[in-house]
C-alpha cells in the first residue's frame, strides 16, 4: 500500500556508474547524496543472499542441464558428453531407465490426482466452518495445525505404526466397527494409497486451511450483505461471493499443493519404502535413488527436468484456469 | 504483524459474526470430532513412547501406558549405540539454528533494498528471486550435490546449513513486511545524517522483530523437518539429523514400536514446544504468506 510513498523520495540512482574518484559522503541530506552511494549500497545489503542464491538456485538450475546431457556417473573418472541421450532413453520403451521411470511418474500421478482434490475441498470446508467467531477457535485452529509441525519423518514413522496389519490400531478400530480388520496398509494397493494420500492430508490439511482462513477474512462482509439483499441463499452466495473472493488464494493453494503432492518422497520412503514392489515409488523416490544411490547423475538430471517440464505445464495451466477474467470491478466498487 | 488493508471490513464483520449463534453448536460438534481425529495419533504416539516393549505390541492396544516405562527413552538415548538418538538431537539443533540464523540475515538484508532503494537491476534481481518459488526443487537436487561434494560438504552439518538458507520465501517474506512499514521514522534518520545501514539496524530491524521472528520459526521448522536432503547427503550416523536418523532407527527397528515412538517424540518435542508458545507468529506467518503472495 505505502510502495508509492516510500519510493517517491529516492531519487532513481540510474544516471551514472559509480567511479573510485567521487568522494564518499558520510553527511547526506535524502535527496543531495552521492550518485555512487546509491548504486553500491543496495548491492551490498543484497550481496550475502546473492551469494547463496546464485551458488546453491542458480548455478545448480543451470548446471543440472549440463549434467544431464553427459553420461555423467559420480563414481567414474570419465563423464562423457552424450548430448540428449539420457533425455532419448527416458522416452525409448524398451530402455532399462524408461519402465521405472515412467512407473515413477504414474506413482506421483495417481497420488497428486487422489490428494489435491481433497487437499483443496477438505480445508475448504473446515476454513468455512471456522469463518465465524467462535469461542475455542484459535485453539481448534491450532489443533488442525500441529501435524504440520511435525514433520515428514516423524508422521510416517507414526502412520506406519498406527497402520501395521497386526498391531495397529487403525485395524483394531475397523474391527470394532465390524470391518475388515486385517487389511495390509502399507504393503498393498490400493490400500497403500488410500493410507499415503490420508496421511498426508491428515498431516497438511491444517497448512491449507490457515491459508483459506486468512483468504476467507479477507472478502468483504458488504458482499454477503449484498448478495442477501438480492435474495442469495448460502449456496448461491458460497459460489458467486466466496469462490471469487478466494480466486487468488485458490490459485495459489492450487499450485502449491499441486507441487507438493507431485514432489512427495518421506511418506512413501517411510511407510510404504516404494511397495509393494515398486507401485509407490514417486518420481522423486526414483530420481533421488538413481541420482544420490546408484550415482547415474546424468539420467537423474534429466529425469528431474523431465518432471519440472510436466509441472511447470501443471502449474500454467493452473494459472490459466485461475486468471483475472474480470478485473475486480465489484470489490472495488464496495471498497471505495 | 497485523493486516494493514482490512481495518474497515473487520469491524463490519465483528457485528455480523454475533447476530447468528444457532448454527454454532453442529459447527463445534464437527470441528471438535475433526480436532479429536487430529490430535489423538500425536497423544497415541507419546502413549507408546512410555510403554514396555511388551505393552506397545499388546492386543487390544491401550490408551494408557501400563507401566509407564521411560525403558524405550533410556533405550534409544544411551550413549554408544549405534543410533545416537542424541547426537541427532544436538545436530538437528545447531543445524535449525544455524539455518534460521542465515536465513534471517540474509533475506532481511537482500529484502531492504528491493523494498525502499531504487537502483539498476531491481526488478530483475526480484522476478528472478520470486520466479524460483515456482522452480520445482527437484531440478536442484542432484546438481547441488555435486556442488556440496565439490565444496567437501558432504557428510557434514554444513550441507544442511548453508544451501537452503537461499531462501526466495525468507526475501519475498521480508520485502512484503519492509514495504508495509512507515516511511516518516527513516525520513527522519536521514534528515539527521544517519547511512543507509544505521537506518536498516536502528530504524527498520527494531520495527520488523515480529516479522523477524515469524520467519526465524519458519525457518527452524522447515529446516528441522527437513528428510530428502539429508537423507542423501548425511551418511555416517553420527552427522545425521533427527529426521535422517529416523529413518535409520526404523531400519534398525523395523518393529520396535516402543522406541520408534520415543525417537519420534524426541524428534517431536521442541517443535511442538515451540508451536504450543508461538503458534500464532507461526499460522500468521504461514496464512500471509499465501494472502500476499
Amino acid at each position: 500500500m505505502s510502495t508509492k510513498v516510500g519510493e517517491r523520495v529516492l531519487p532513481t540512482g540510474r544516471a551514472r556508474r559509480p567511479s573510485a574518484s567521487e568522494p564518499r559522503s558520510q553527511n547526506r541530506g535524502i535527496r543531495t547524496g552521492t550518485r555512487q552511494q546509491w548504486i553500491t549500497t543496495p548491492w551490498l545489503f543484497l550481496a550475502p543472499y546473492l551469494l547463496l542464491f546464485g551458488g546453491f538456485v542458480i548455478l545448480p538450475a543451470v548446471l543440472g542441464v549440463w549434467i544431464s546431457l553427459h553420461s555423467w556417473d559420480y563414481t567414474l573418472p570419465n563423464k562423457p558428453f552424450v548430448g540428449f541421450d539420457n533425455y532419448v532413453a527416458l522416452f525409448s520403451p524398451g530402455s532399462t531407465v524408461s519402465g521405472p521411470f515412467w512407473g515413477s511418474m504414474r506413482a506421483t500421478g495417481i497420488f497428486t490426482a487422489l490428494s489435491v482434490p481433497l487437499l483443496l475441498i477438505v480445508p475448504l470446508a473446515v476454513a468455512l466452518l471456522m469463518s465465524k467467531k467462535f469461542p475455542g477457535r484459535d485453539f481448534l485452529r491450532a489443533i488442525y495445525f500441529a501435524p504440520y509441525v511435525l514433520g515428514v519423518a516423524v508422521i510416517s514413522v507414526l502412520w506406519r505404526y498406527l497402520l501395521d496389519n497386526n498391531i495397529g490400531l487403525v485395524n483394531h478400530y475397523l474391527g470394532l466397527l465390524g470391518l475388515p480388520d486385517d487389511t495390509a496398509w502399507t504393503t498393498t494397493t490400493p490400500a497403500a494409497w488410500v493410507a499415503l494420500v490420508g496421511v498426508t492430508v491428515w498431516w497438511t490439511l491444517g497448512f491449507n486451511a490457515v491459508i483459506y482462513l486468512a483468504g476467507l477474512q479477507d472478502i468483504p462482509t458488504e458482499l454477503y450483505e449484498a448478495a442477501r439483499v438480492d435474495g442469495a441463499g448460502p449456496w448461491m452466495q458460497f459460489l458467486h461471493v466466496t469462490i471469487p473472493g478466494l480466486r487468488p488464494i485458490l490459485s495459489f493453494i492450487t499450485i502449491i499443493t499441486l507441487l507438493a503432492s507431485a514432489n512427495m518422497f518421506g511418506q512413501s520412503y517411510l511407510m510404504t519404502q516404494g511397495g509393494p514392489g515398486r507401485e509407490t515409488r514417486t518420481a522423486i523416490y526414483q530420481i533421488a535413488d538413481t541420482g544420490l544411490r546408484n550415482f547415474q547423475m546424468g539420467s537423474a538430471a534429466a529425469m528431474s527436468y523431465v518432471l519440472t517440464i510436466f509441472l511447470m505445464a501443471i502449474s500454467a495451466f493452473v494459472f490459466y484456469i485461475f486468471r483475472e477474467k474480470q478485473p475486480k470491478k465489484l470489490e472495488k466498487e464496495v471498497r471505495s | 504483524m497485523s493486516n494493514f488493508t482490512t481495518t474497515t471490513t473487520t469491524t463490519v464483520r465483528a457485528g455480523a459474526r454475533t447476530r447468528r449463534g444457532s448454527g454454532s453448536i453442529t459447527r463445534v460438534v464437527v470441528l471438535g470430532a475433526i480436532a479429536i481425529a487430529f490430535i489423538s495419533p500425536i497423544i497415541f504416539m507419546i502413549v507408546t513412547s512410555l510403554k514396555t516393549r511388551a505393552d506397545a505390541t499388546a492386543i487390544p492396544p491401550s490408551w494408557i501406558p501400563n507401566p509407564i516405562s521411560l525403558q524405550a527413552f533410556a533405550s534409544i538415548l544411551a550413549p554408544g549405540t549405534a543410533t545416537p538418538v542424541l547426537q541427532w538431537f544436538a545436530n538437528s539443533m545447531v543445524a535449525a539454528a544455524l539455518n534460521a540464523t542465515l536465513v534471517v540475515i540474509t533475506a532481511s538484508l537482500a529484502a531492504y533494498p528491493l523494498a525502499r532503494m531504487q537502483f539498476r537491476g531491481k526488478n530483475f534481481v526480484f522476478v528472478i528471486i520470486v520466479a524460483t518459488l515456482l522452480v520445482p526443487p527437484v531440478i536442484l537436487v542432484i546438481p547441488n550435490y555435486l556442488i556440496v561434494s565439490e565444496l567437501g560438504w558432504l557428510n557434514s552439518l554444513v550441507a544442511i546449513i548453508v544451501p537452503t538458507a537461499a531462501s526466495a520465501f525468507g526475501v519475498f517474506f521480508m520485502r512484503q513486511f519492509f514495504v508495509g512499514l512507515p516511511i516518516e521514522l527513516e525520513e527522519a534518520a536521514r534528515l539527521d545524517g544517519a547511512n543507509r545501514f544505521v537506518i536498516f539496524t536502528q530504524v527498520i530491524l527494531p520495527l520488523a522483530k515480529p516479522a523477524l521472528a515469524t520467519l526465524a520459526l519458519l525457518a527452524f521448522l522447515g529446516n528441522w523437518n527437513d528428510f530428502l536432503w539429508p537423507v542423501y547427503v548425511l551418511f555416517s550416523p553420527e552427522v545425521q539429523t533427527l529426521p535422517a536418523g529416523l529413518s535409520t532407527l526404523q531400519s534398525a527397528n523395523a518393529v520396535r514400536y516402543d522406541l520408534l515412538m520415543a525417537g519420534a517424540v524426541v524428534a517431536s518435542v521442541p517443535v511442538l514446544a515451540l508451536f504450543i508458545f508461538l503458534q500464532r507468529f507461526i499460522i500468521e506467518g504461514v496464512s500471509r504468506s499465501g494472502v500476499k503472495g
